[in-house]
């Protein structure tokens, strides 16, 4: 599958273009993280590729077709989308909502079938979650819900999953594994097209990756090209050190001589 | 294992307790009253005019479960599972305990109407015609207005408030002219809903367009169900979600205006069952749709029998509806029910 975003322009008002004349390409399966400091337009970026918000100029297509000239019901077959935060709404079972995957897959007045109940099940097996299947979705952790609108996402069985800001909610721990997952996906052919405020995820993922900043991409590469101790300052606005630490590559926010104990003095009761 | 399969039973339980009920509340509702008939009378009388011999009974009994109890009996079904699965719908759609059936204006729309029609002494058809013209002329307002601005559920409740405040006050201003003696006590009578004038030329008036819109809700159950998640999850999962939400509620509201244009406005009850409703079987509208049929019989029926019983005049249903229905929606909210 190839996504080709052309030279698009995208305000909320007409006065302010928090996205202007941003290019870039993207073909499946591979993993592609987008980088860029708070309000630089990644989240308003991944509306406008699933067609949420009508860009002004350029086009997106999507295999070709404007993402605007899809069904939805097609669309979902190819792509498939997980917002930063989910409000849950009623308590359906866990199962009832990873099976609401296969809506773009089964008949418009048709209910799922067995199989595709069955075919749910595996998803949530698959992500190690299968013990929760049948668990009130409102009331499981956030973490754990993360994994169940992935396992939707996987029921729908798209060719590409785009993921805002994944790791913005979870802990320390469920971040770092939810780079396992998406290392798990790409072992799957799965495409991933994600956000993240992290750079390391995109260095530990190896993955492509693009600094969007000012409206459009500024870089765009693997990640270890991309990610260096000037990009990521002028990003971001801080010093920045990418290190090698044993046969990973870090990034590591902040001075690393004395003056780092300023900020973090170790002698603070004397 | 062992659990899922007490779960289970305990489901088919809890459906078969939900089919025989409604069927005894209604035989009970056709027996009771100031003339004494009991229910095995009412059986055979039923089972005889539906196979098409001479019951029994004396002609006055016959004529009292068959023409007067029974339409104003299958008139309280029909609106109780209206009003509820309508209800049902609308929570859902709208995500917010508190949608109803009225939430887009259909309710006002249709006291007007309902109200015009007294004014023009247009007669019992017209009231009934001018109710659902005007409840379904209330929606499509507020879709027209709706559409104008960006497209979401909560633009869509703003629209439906603005819209029922219009007509509530066009009903003011009818009532305001109408004749005190004649018109007002009969526009005030039917905004309070009863079923007492209830036939069957006027229940079969609306009973094709109920069957359709009953059958079009439940056959979008699980449209109805990806709904309920948000638009945003609803469009990722493939539903064009201004169309298929469209749909559903213009069904809903159809649905509505329809039993309102026999009953009156009858509020709460399309609060309250709906949480019943979700109580007992989760959220899911595969199982929630037929539940709120079933309880929306019910709780209609004990209500009209309470109306039609507990005086010697009759009380508007609207009364003990929401007589009951206040504390009722309390108890959900301190039990923590009325939660998601």
């Amino acid at each position: 599958m190839n996504l080709t975003v052309d030279d698009i322009t995208f305000g909320y008002d007409s006065s302010r273009n928090v996205i202007e004349h941003l290019s870039f390409t993207y073909n499946s399966p591979e993993v592609l993280c987008i980088l860029g400091s708070n309000g630089m337009g990644k989240s308003t970026l991944l509306q406008c590729i699933i067609g949420a918000f009508p860009i002004s100029k350029g086009t997106i297509t999507i295999d070709g077709k404007g993402v605007n000239d899809y069904k939805a019901r097609d669309f979902a077959r190819k792509v498939a989308y997980i917002p930063q935060s989910h409000t849950p709404s009623f308590a359906y079972k866990v199962i009832d909502i990873v099976t609401m995957g296969r809506t773009s897959r089964i008949g418009y007045l048709a209910n799922p079938s067995d199989d595709d109940v069955a075919f749910a099940h595996e998803q949530l097996d698959y992500l190690g979650v299968g013990h929760l299947s049948e668990k009130p979705y409102t009331d499981i952790s956030g973490g754990e819900r993360q994994l169940v609108m992935i396992a939707s996402a996987l029921t729908q069985e798209p060719e590409l999953m785009i993921l805002d800001e994944p790791t913005a909610h979870l802990d320390f721990g469920n971040a770092d594994r939810f780079v396992e997952l998406v290392e798990k996906l790409r072992e799957r052919n799965m495409g991933v097209l994600m956000t993240t405020h992290f750079p390391d995820h995109a260095l530990m993922l190896g993955s492509k990756t693009a600094v969007l900043s000012g409206g459009r991409i500024v870089a765009e590469g693997l990640a270890r090209d991309v990610i260096t101790d000037e990009s990521m300052r002028e990003l971001y606005g801080i010093e920045v050190h990418v290190k090698h630490i044993g046969s990973r590559i870090v990034c590591i926010p902040g001075p690393l001589d004395e003056n780092a104990l300023v900020r973090n003095p170790p002698f603070a009761n004397e | 294992m062992e659990e899922k399969k007490r779960a289970g039973f305990w489901m088919t339980l809890t459906g078969i307790v939900l089919v025989i009920l409604p069927i005894l509340f209604f035989l009970f509702s056709l027996a009771l009253g100031s003339y004494n008939a009991g229910p095995v009378d009412v059986c055979q009388i039923i089972w005889c005019k539906l196979t098409g011999q001479t019951p029994p009974q004396d002609a006055l009994t016959v004529n009292v479960i068959w023409q007067v109890r029974l339409p104003r009996v299958c008139a309280a079904a029909l609106v109780g599972a209206g009003l509820s699965v309508a209800g049902a719908v609308f929570q859902g759609v709208f995500r917010n305990p508190l949608a109803s059936p009225y939430t887009l204006g259909v309710s006002n729309g249709a006291g007007f109407g309902a109200a015009l029609a007294i004014v023009l002494s247009l007669g019992a058809a017209g009231i009934q015609a001018f109710a659902v013209a005007f409840g379904l002329l209330a929606v499509a307002l507020t879709f027209l207005i709706a559409s104008r601005s960006r497209r979401n559920t909560v633009t869509l409740v703003l629209a439906g408030m603005l819209i029922g405040a219009l007509f509530s006050s066009l009903v003011s201003l009818l009532k305001f002219t109408a004749d005190p003696l004649e018109k007002l006590p009969q526009i005030v009578y039917w905004l309070m809903g009863s079923l007492s004038g209830s036939t069957f030329e006027a229940l079969a008036k609306i009973l094709p367009f109920y069957v359709v819109c009953m059958a079009a809700v439940f056959l979008l159950r699980w449209r109805t169900n990806v709904l309920s998640l948000g638009d945003q999850e609803a469009k990722s999962f493939g539903l064009n979600v201004r169309r298929d939400r469209a749909i559903v509620i213009g069904t809903s509201s159809m649905l509505t205006a329809l039993v309102v244009s026999i009953s009156g406005i009858i509020g709460w009850v399309g609060i309250v069952v709906p949480h019943l409703a979700r109580m007992l079987v989760g959220p899911d509208f595969r199982k929630l749709i037929p539940t709120s049929v079933s309880i929306g019989i019910c709780y209609l029926l004990v209500v009209d029998d309470l109306c039609r019983t507990l005086t010697a005049s009759e009380i508007p249903l609207g009364v003990i509806t929401g007589i009951i229905g206040v504390p009722l929606f309390l108890y959900f909210i301190y039990k923590k029910k009325v939660s998601w």
